[in-house]
Parts: structure tokens; sequence; C-alpha cells
């Protein structure tokens, strides 16, 4: 199984880069372009366990490392690899 | 005052502040290596010093805080002793928990290398009660993640509670947008946490304490902590 799990900042947290290649988007013309966040995307391969296990590993994993809560949010699905 | 000073994979002032500690103000100053649990209870001071443990990955002091060392540290904190977090010291303490908080990529995306000035703004902690009530100490920083960042609630409850004992401020001592280096909310330099006892700064104090140098503003807060000893 395949944790595919995508961290940002929250709302209301100064995400710099993002502002910058907003910008730069509006810069080169495309003006529908609203809001741009940057953030990581991490894939956690995951060995012999239920999705049930795994979507309550996963979450805990990301509280405790993966994500900064006090900053960032998290998101995640589950993908079977068989 | 008996200091242990941590020694991280990746850490590169753990020198800097061994020598203050040890040749400059003479005090019984050991190295922590960050793999060996280690009995802290005879220590006064643990020192997290600057550098890029486990190279920034993930996010920087992400990785350092589950490392066996803070399996010692931390309890050592809870039960009151002083830790004083350094830069990357700093990053590893708010991910850790031990104060609150997170530090993020400077506003400006770059890494900051320079002097700046800070304004004292509580002496009655370990940390700056030798130094002078508002008084400006000229620090420099060397970050790219050391942009302060508490939500404005918690932020105002901190300041109520004295916990900002340092803020970035001109050479006069005045707190101003230009003053602020890295985008830190309400220009914050430098925290504690709420039982005064774990410190964090961003500025390396230990880069202006030895006085083969002309400045020596960062002595003030190493005589702080060793009054208190």
């Amino acid at each position: 199984m395949l944790a595919q799990i995508h961290v940002t900042f929250k709302e209301g947290v100064l995400d710099p880069q993002g502002k910058t290649v907003h910008h730069a988007l509006n810069d080169l013309g495309y003006d529908e372009v609203l809001d741009v966040h940057i953030g990581k995307y991490l894939e956690v391969k995951l060995d012999s366990v239920s999705e049930e296990e795994a979507e309550i590993r996963v979450r805990e994993m990301c509280e405790r490392l993966l994500a900064n809560t006090v900053i960032e949010s998290f998101r995640f699905k589950l993908v079977s690899t068989e | 005052m008996k200091c242990g000073i941590v020694v991280f994979p990746g850490s590169n002032c753990d020198h800097d502040c061994y020598h203050i500690l040890k040749n400059i103000l003479n005090q019984e100053t050991h190295w922590l290596w960050h793999k060996n649990p280690t009995d802290l209870d005879s220590f006064d001071l643990v020192v997290l010093p600057g550098g890029f443990s486990y190279g920034d990955y993930l996010r920087a002091g992400a990785i350092s805080c589950f490392s066996p060392i803070m399996n010692s540290v931390i309890p050592f904190a809870k039960k009151g002793g002083k830790v004083l977090g350094i830069c990357n010291g700093f990053q590893i303490l708010v991910e850790s928990g031990l104060l609150p908080g997170a530090l993020m990529q400077n506003h400006t995306r770059k890494f900051i290398c320079k002097n700046v000035h800070v304004r004292v703004e509580n002496t009655t902690t370990p940390f700056t009660s030798k130094c002078g009530e508002n008084s400006v100490l000229q620090i420099p920083i060397a970050h790219h993640q050391g942009s302060y960042y508490i939500d404005p609630h918690s932020l105002t409850d901190m300041e109520e509670r004295g916990q900002i004992l340092f803020r970035y401020c001109d050479v006069k001592g005045d707190i101003t947008e230009s003053s602020n280096p890295n985008g830190s909310v309400g220009s914050v330099a430098g925290i504690c946490n709420e039982q005064k006892n774990v410190m964090g700064m961003m500025p390396h104090p230990e880069r202006c304490a030895d006085p083969l140098w002309p400045n020596i503003d960062g002595q003030s807060i190493f005589h702080s902590l060793i009054s208190q000893s």
C-alpha cells in the first residue's frame, strides 16, 4: 500500500514561495491565478497493514513528524499497490 | 556551572559554545553526543548549538528532536533544568514542543548572515538577569529558517507572561519593520517557556563573547546563567 501525503501551510500562515510564484504567474499574463500554495508531497510505502490500520498510523506519522501542525496541515490518500 | 553541549550530526556552532563556556568563562563543560542518552541530573545547563542537524531534512530540527539525547534533554527541561537553544537549537526546541510556535523560512526567502540588534524585553529570567533593562545588544544572525510564527492570540499570552526575551530592533532600540530581518511575528528573536527555564534564540551570542573581538555583547547571556548557578 502507498500513502500519498500532501503537506501545505495552514490558511493564514505566510507562504513567501507561493506568493512569489503567484506574482510570477500574474506577470506571465495568467491573470486568473488568485493564489498559489507550495507544499511537500511524500510517498510512504507500507507493508502488512490493513487499510483501517494504515489510516490511523499514517495520520499519526503526519502529526508526529511529517507535518508541523503549528503551521502546516496535511491530507493523504491510501492507494493499493497490488 | 556544569554545562553540556549537545553534538548532533551537522552541528557547527558546538565548538564555539564550548570555547566560550570552557575557555573564556572558565566553566566545567562537557560534550553530549546525540546517540548517547545521558543522566543530566548533575548538569546546570544544556546547550543545543547552532548548525544544520540532520541536514535540515524535512524541516529544520524535525529529525533531531527524536534523537536519543533528546530523551534525556526533554525530561531534564521538564524537571526545571536550564536549556539554551541557539539558532538550530531553537528550531529543535520548537519542534520538540519544549517551546511554543514554529520557525519558518525567512520572508526574504534568503539565508541571512549579518549583525543585528536585539532589545532585551525581560530581565527577570535566568538567561537575561545580567542584561540591562531594555538594553540593546548587537548579536549576529545566520539562518534561513528563522522567521518566528505563532498565532496572534498565543503571542499576546506569551507577551503577558513575559516569555518574549528579545526582539529585533534598530541601533537605538526602536522596533521597526526594517529592523525585523526575517519577518518574525512581533519581531521576536528569542523566547522562553512559561517556567522560564528553557530559552531559544535565533541570534548567536557565542559568536560575540570572546574578548579577542571588539563585540562581547553575547557574554551578558552567559553571565546571567553563571550568576544563577
